[in-house]
């Protein structure tokens, strides 16, 4: 009798339930994220060099400005690295610090890229002159949308954080925007390969 | 009985090591932060630079190193590895790499031979326009 009870205990602690299924959950919904930015990526592939008589990459994009926005990039994504490695310690404060100091790159990225995108409007090579343009700006613009809503998010977890401090949910939280981050990163790689070096080629 | 086994179980098992998660350390932060410093920096200089006289030797470099670099934030970055929540995020990953490939791969290769086998001799709206 006991010896049946507890091969069945065992049993079931074996099957893997994960504890957290919200990270799974969340992954998931990343994977399908990287689908989209595969079909915007695709478009662009297909479209990129149909210039349309109008300006090229080689003529618009400034490389410059995309590798200090990669750097802002890169530089966010360590010091939210930082923030984690910080809320394992417990140390709210340092937490709060590190994911402000995120939340100041992320804006700075933001700053860039919508001054970028004036500029090129402002040159009358906007969405509406080429294919090239249009799934230039479908791709590079879906990046910053999700880039601004990190921002909001990571707004909005500060808040929570200075209320309830580095409670389980805060902590899952934190998680999942730390993978929604990096993913932002590894698809901005994407970008300044394929689309801005590639491009200028 | 065997619910008391179950949750002692699991407590040991999240006591063990904390919600079966990787969160890395400075260590592994500060390693994929400088690799991904070297594999930005490199593509930046050979482009603005203009190293190299063939420009698709430098594209399949920079397509090359991009993917390197991606896969260095997934290491070390998003702390992928085949355990993380039982294998199930190792097996999305590779579900959405495998998809992507077939979406990118098979749009370009469709799109290029459409291009290819449309452009010689096939009178476009334009051409039967200006022929009488």
């Amino acid at each position: 009798m006991k010896d049946t009870t507890d091969i069945s205990a065992r049993y079931f602690v074996r099957e893997h339930h994960p504890e957290n299924g919200t990270l799974l959950g969340f992954w998931i919904y990343l994977m399908s994220d990287c689908l989209l930015f595969a079909c915007l990526f695709s478009a662009y592939a297909i479209l990129g060099r149909n210039y349309a008589g109008g300006p090229t990459g080689a003529e618009l994009f400034d490389l410059k400005l995309v590798a200090i926005n990669t750097a802002f990039l890169l530089l966010s994504s360590i010091t939210y690295g930082f923030a984690m490695l910080e809320s394992q310690k417990k140390k709210l404060g340092l937490t709060i610090f590190w994911l402000a100091i995120t939340g100041v790159f992320g804006l700075a990225f933001l700053g860039l890229e919508i001054y970028e995108f004036l500029h090129l409007i402002h040159q009358g090579a906007g969405p509406d002159r080429s294919a090239f343009l249009t799934s230039f700006f479908a791709l590079v613009g879906t990046h910053g949308l999700h880039v601004t809503f990190g921002i909001v998010w990571l707004v909005t977890l500060l808040f929570q954080l200075k209320k309830h401090g580095l409670t389980h949910e805060n902590k899952r939280r934190m998680m999942c925007l730390s993978m929604f981050w990096h993913f932002l990163d590894v698809v901005w790689i994407g970008v300044f390969t394929f689309v801005y070096l590639m491009g200028v080629m | 009985m065997a619910h008391h086994d179950h949750n002692h179980g699991h407590h040991d098992d999240h006591h063990g090591h904390d919600d079966g998660h990787d969160h890395g350390s400075l260590k592994t932060y500060t390693i994929g932060f400088i690799l991904s410093v070297i594999l930005t920096a490199i593509p930046f200089w050979l482009v603005m630079g203009k190293v190299l006289d063939n420009p698709s030797t430098t594209a399949m470099i920079l397509l090359g190193l991009g993917a390197v670099q991606i896969v260095v934030h997934m290491v070390y970055f998003l702390h992928m590895n085949s355990k993380s929540e039982g294998g199930w995020n190792m097996l999305a990953l590779i579900f959405s790499a495998i998809l992507v490939i077939i979406v990118l791969s098979g749009s370009i290769w469709v799109m290029y031979h459409m291009n290819h086998n449309m452009m010689p001799g096939m009178p476009d709206a334009h051409d039967m326009r200006i022929r009488p």
